[in-house]
């Protein structure tokens, strides 16, 4: 199982993560952030299959993916 | 848990100046990845340019020093003579390298002087707010083209990769674009191998990347990266250009 963790602090909601994968697990927060943007947030957390295109398309590197052991 | 992916440790953990959706981010992330798994961040020097990415040493973990508007080229030519030893690369936008400093790119290059040349070209001035550049496409509107760039008072985009094949002293040019997951990979390819012929001393290395500009282009994010497939591609095509590797 893959864990996506997404940094709200630095997440400046460019939305290219959320085009980019290709199970639709990530959509933009209700809330604003520090810096005034929605940021991005794993919504479907069972469905990722961490093939990382969210990691490789963010322009302020501010996803990490673990993979735990089931 | 096993961390799988996670940013680079040659790259700070700062929020980027850029604007959301910029290209710069991910090149950065590429050029920290490919210096990271080559093992040269204690020997590298690098040149930041005049441009969107001139704070390149706030974000970068390594020894960057800044050079004039388009002299990048000029300026590496000093530190790689003086440092044979150090990898010496060049990190620099269209309107730096394209511009004001072409005179120094096309001399550093028939020198074959041994650096790298990152070069990221969003056809048009970023930092100063969207003007045209010498890579704007025809009939692409910008800030001072506000009808499209028109060939007859403007002239056509430079296409830098085709001109500095020509020279004897150039070893590697490649055209890289950073629109969906699958070009990026190619992207950090390119950058990596143009990194290993500076490493085996093989001369002038140079990879063009084609990134996005959504608030100066006037678009949404995703919308940029479609106008990098659609429009961008077919005016200046991927691929390989030369190599003598």
């Amino acid at each position: 199982m893959f864990i996506v963790i997404i940094n709200s602090k630095k997440c400046k909601g460019c939305g290219l993560c959320i085009q980019a994968c290709p199970k639709q697990c990530i959509s933009y927060s209700k809330q604003f952030n520090k810096i005034g943007y929605h940021w991005a947030v794993m919504i479907k957390k069972d469905a990722c299959t961490g093939c990382s295109f969210c990691y490789m398309v963010c322009p302020d590197i501010c996803i990490k993916i673990y993979e735990k052991a089931n | 848990m096993r961390k799988v992916f996670s940013k680079p440790k040659s790259l700070k953990s700062v929020v980027f100046s850029y604007c959301p959706g910029c290209g710069h981010g991910i090149v950065h992330r590429l050029v920290a990845e490919c210096i990271d798994e080559l093992k040269l961040r204690e020997s590298t020097i690098a040149v930041a340019p005049v441009g969107c990415a001139v704070f390149t040493s706030d974000y970068f973990n390594f020894d960057i020093t800044e050079a004039p508007h388009g002299r990048a080229p000029a300026v590496a030519t000093g530190i790689k003579r003086t440092n044979y030893d150090k990898f010496v690369f060049t990190y620099q936008g269209d309107g730096d390298i394209a511009a004001i400093g072409i005179a120094e790119i096309i001399h550093a290059a028939n020198r074959s002087e041994n650096i790298t040349v990152i070069f990221v070209n969003n056809a048009n001035y970023g930092m100063t707010g969207g003007q045209m550049a010498p890579t704007t496409l025809i009939g692409q509107v910008t800030k001072t083209t506000p009808f499209g760039r028109d060939p007859k008072k403007e002239g056509y985009p430079i296409k830098l990769c085709e001109i500095l094949a020509i020279l004897e002293g150039t070893t590697y040019l490649e055209r890289v674009s950073i629109h969906n997951p699958l070009n990026i990979v190619k992207a950090k390819q390119a950058i990596k191998k143009a990194f290993q012929c500076q490493i085996n001393k093989m001369g002038f290395s140079m990879v063009e990347i084609l990134s996005s500009c959504p608030t100066d282009w006037s678009m949404t994010p995703i919308e940029a990266i479609k106008w990098i497939d659609e429009k961008f591609i077919k005016c200046f095509p991927l691929g390989m250009i030369k190599n003598k590797l």
